[in-house]
């Protein structure tokens, strides 16, 4: 049993909050008094609970029945659990959508069947890709109002396919859904006898995620222990994550920037010492040689090395209501090394609507756009598209510490 | 080739680790604060974990209600002995008597708001920068919107509005001075992560989460035990009942409940059967209103 993170994207009126609603009641997460706020919550001489009402969470947001912020919510089953990020799906909203994105491993994209595809499809659809979604669900809902007709959901079908030789998805599958009525949410729909795949709930509980393990090994210095004590006196372990790859004892690696070379001489986990480690796992590396090492400094395999760049390529996903300035010193924050950086070039725009790059000569809120930046000290990043977790930052305001942007190197 | 996921455990583990750590990392001077729950003792537990061999590079805090159980005192007291790590105790009765505090009315009152005021003191007095906290984002609506480093300014107020956006796992806490982040490193874990946590780890609890017997006052259904605090008056109806804590808070505001559950795997087929969540069949100063929680949030709460 692992864990699944999805985002659904799509807006109220699309039935997401119904969607997720009805995922959480009929995986019997929802708590009897959770439902009686809801209960209470509505107007009393109605019988049925909004589904919708379970996501709200703030009273703006009840009171203005939208979502404005990500929701995190929680399910399981006995094969999954599932985290779900539900975002905005208003273009307003795009930046909490990015946010919501960049933690997830599915996409669920909602399709009312009597609109098809709608610019917003194409936005959700752009994002999810763009921040390195692989697989994702295309949910056809409210085909109860549509007579369960197997010719509409065919169409929509035939022309996401169509679109989706533009993005990155490895993986797409298409559902007739009635998130209202439960056709094919948990259950198998008797009135789409046509369709012959799985319920979302199985579709979600079977989809393969994970990282290939082919990338080349990366880990960043988050944390050095030391604890100077007697029974440790010369100890010094080197904590991190490993982000990629596999390290294992007796590996050659190399120390960057420095470029110092040596050797694992050990690996610990909690203490205990294993031979090796993979991807997500948060190891302390001991290290052969006495080297200055920071956090920050990466320790990769010797001969695996990224080349450190001070100029960098990358898409920008903009958070903040201030537009980005060119020529302002920014902070980058690439996992645990904080570098002073310019952006040099606005190189394009995306148009998340119609997918078409366009010359823009700003960026604010929500745009999305490939820029190029200069920073002060060598960078060791890789492409995003390769490898995600070396190939992403943040940018921070350093006027009043907010996070601005969301970067995603081409290189 | 794709890499076999972790075990689910262990992917919440790894992440909270790795928050820790972080949270060590960025902060000049992080607290941990420790309420004796099972929540604050698995970030105990974590942070052994991510910093063994080495000392926490933070104290653990606990504000003190006055209302607390005797066992969760004295389970604090040993865990900080075992562990041999630093332990601050803040007295919300020395808020009481310093700001004239108003008591809450009512027979169970809770002293949840009141403890807003000695945590910002402890926080002010010891310029703590981060506050690392054991709420979960299943607990509760207000907390499932919240970031998992959540920005607090000097007034330790929380803006729902106004979050920062938190991409991946880069997390950036950076503050001006006299603001301060409050931390959750077990965001993402539910009740049942939880106790299925503590069962594959064998992780120690307190002897309250377990099923003995106590002396309770049977109010509106719900059981209240008896003591110095909440004491019966005439007309009350007063059993000796088998009861278990799902949470424990205050003695005045703490249901038990009715439960035989004395070992972890017990308790944790009883969870998978519940319909009631955590708070709302424990915890009566939740129940006051729709965003009891997020109003106590904006105000400086956990």
């Amino acid at each position: 049993m692992n864990i699944l993170k999805f985002i659904t994207a799509g807006n109220v009126d699309d039935g997401k909050s119904t969607l997720i609603g009805r995922l959480l009641y009929d995986s019997d997460s929802i708590h009897t008094d959770q439902l009686g706020i809801l209960k209470n919550q509505q107007d009393k001489s109605e019988n049925n609970i909004d589904l919708s009402l379970i996501t709200d969470g703030l009273r703006a947001e009840r009171a203005q029945g939208i979502t404005i912020d990500v929701a995190y919510k929680y399910f399981s089953t006995v094969n999954r659990k599932f985290i779900i990020a539900d975002a905005p799906g208003h273009e307003q909203y795009t930046r909490n959508m990015i946010t919501g994105a960049s933690t997830s491993d599915l996409i669920i994209i909602l399709i009312d069947a009597r609109k098809g595809i709608t610019a917003q499809t194409k936005r959700h659809a752009s994002i999810g890709s763009l921040m390195g979604i692989k697989k994702a669900v295309i949910a056809v809902n409210k085909i109860d109002l549509t007579g369960f007709s197997e010719s509409i959901f065919n169409e929509i079908r035939n022309q996401f396919e169509e679109m989706r030789r533009e993005l990155f998805y490895d993986e797409v599958f298409y559902i007739p859904v009635s998130a209202l009525q439960g056709d094919n949410v948990v259950q198998n729909s008797v009135n789409t006898s046509w369709y012959k795949g799985q319920t979302l709930i199985k579709t979600l509980e079977t989809v393969e995620i994970g990282s290939p393990s082919e990338n080349p090994s990366r880990f960043q210095v988050q944390w050095i222990i030391r604890p100077k004590t007697e029974e440790y006196h010369d100890y010094r372990g080197f904590a991190g994550q490993v982000q990629s790859g596999k390290y294992t004892t007796g590996d050659t690696v190399k120390i960057l920037p420095s470029g110092f070379e040596t050797v694992i001489e050990k690996l610990e986990k909690n203490q205990q010492e294993i031979r090796s480690a993979g991807a997500g796992e948060n190891v302390v590396l001991h290290l052969r040689d006495a080297i200055d090492i920071s956090r920050g400094d990466s320790i990769v395999m010797s001969g695996q090395e990224p080349s450190g760049k001070n100029e960098l390529k990358a898409w920008i996903c903009w958070l903040d209501s201030t537009p980005l300035q060119q020529h302002k010193t920014y902070t980058l924050q690439h996992r645990f090394r904080n570098v002073r950086v310019r952006v040099t070039a606005i190189d394009r725009g995306w148009n998340v609507n119609d997918w078409k790059f366009q010359d823009v000569s700003e960026i604010g809120m929500n745009d999305i756009a490939q820029i190029s930046l200069k920073s002060g000290d060598l960078l060791f990043t890789d492409a995003f598209r390769h490898n995600p977790g070396t190939g992403c930052a943040i940018l921070i305001d350093d006027t009043n510490y907010n996070t601005v942007g969301a970067l995603m190197f081409l290189e | 080739m794709k890499q076999h996921p972790l075990n689910y455990l262990n992917q919440l583990e790894e992440e909270a680790v790795y928050i820790l750590r972080e949270t060590a990392a960025q902060f000049e001077k992080p607290a941990l604060l420790f309420s004796g729950g099972k929540d604050s003792i698995l970030l105990v537990h974590l942070a052994l974990k991510a910093f063994r061999p080495g000392k926490f590079p933070f104290p653990l805090v606990h504000i003190d209600t006055g209302h607390n159980f005797p066992e969760t005192l004295e389970f604090r007291d040993t865990l900080a002995s075992e562990t041999g790590e630093r332990l601050i105790i803040g007295s919300v009765e020395d808020s009481i008597s310093r700001y004239n505090l108003k008591e809450t009315a009512g027979r169970f009152p809770s002293r949840n708001a009141l403890q807003t005021y000695t945590l910002l003191d402890i926080i002010k007095e010891h310029g703590f920068d981060a506050c690392i906290g054991g709420a979960r984002r299943d607990e509760e609506k207000a907390r499932a919107k919240e970031r998992i480093f959540s920005v607090r300014d000097d007034f330790g107020q929380w803006d729902p509005k106004l979050q920062r956006p938190e991409l991946w796992n880069l997390f950036n806490g950076r503050v001006d001075k006299g603001c301060n982040v409050r931390v959750f490193p077990i965001s993402n874990w539910t009740e049942l992560d939880v106790w299925n946590y503590i069962h594959s780890r064998n992780i120690k609890l307190p002897q309250l989460y377990f099923s003995h017997d106590r002396e309770c006052i049977v109010h509106n259904g719900r059981y209240i035990a008896t003591s110095s605090f909440t004491k019966p008056v005439p007309g009350d109806e007063v059993v000796v009942a088998r009861v278990r804590y799902r949470t424990v808070g205050d003695m005045t505001c703490t249901a038990a409940i009715p439960s035989e559950s004395s070992t972890v795997p017990e308790i944790i087929s009883d969870i998978m059967q519940t319909r009631i969540s955590e708070r709302g069949e424990t915890r009566l100063d939740d129940q006051l209103s729709e965003a009891a929680m997020e109003d106590r949030k904006k105000q400086g709460y956990f």
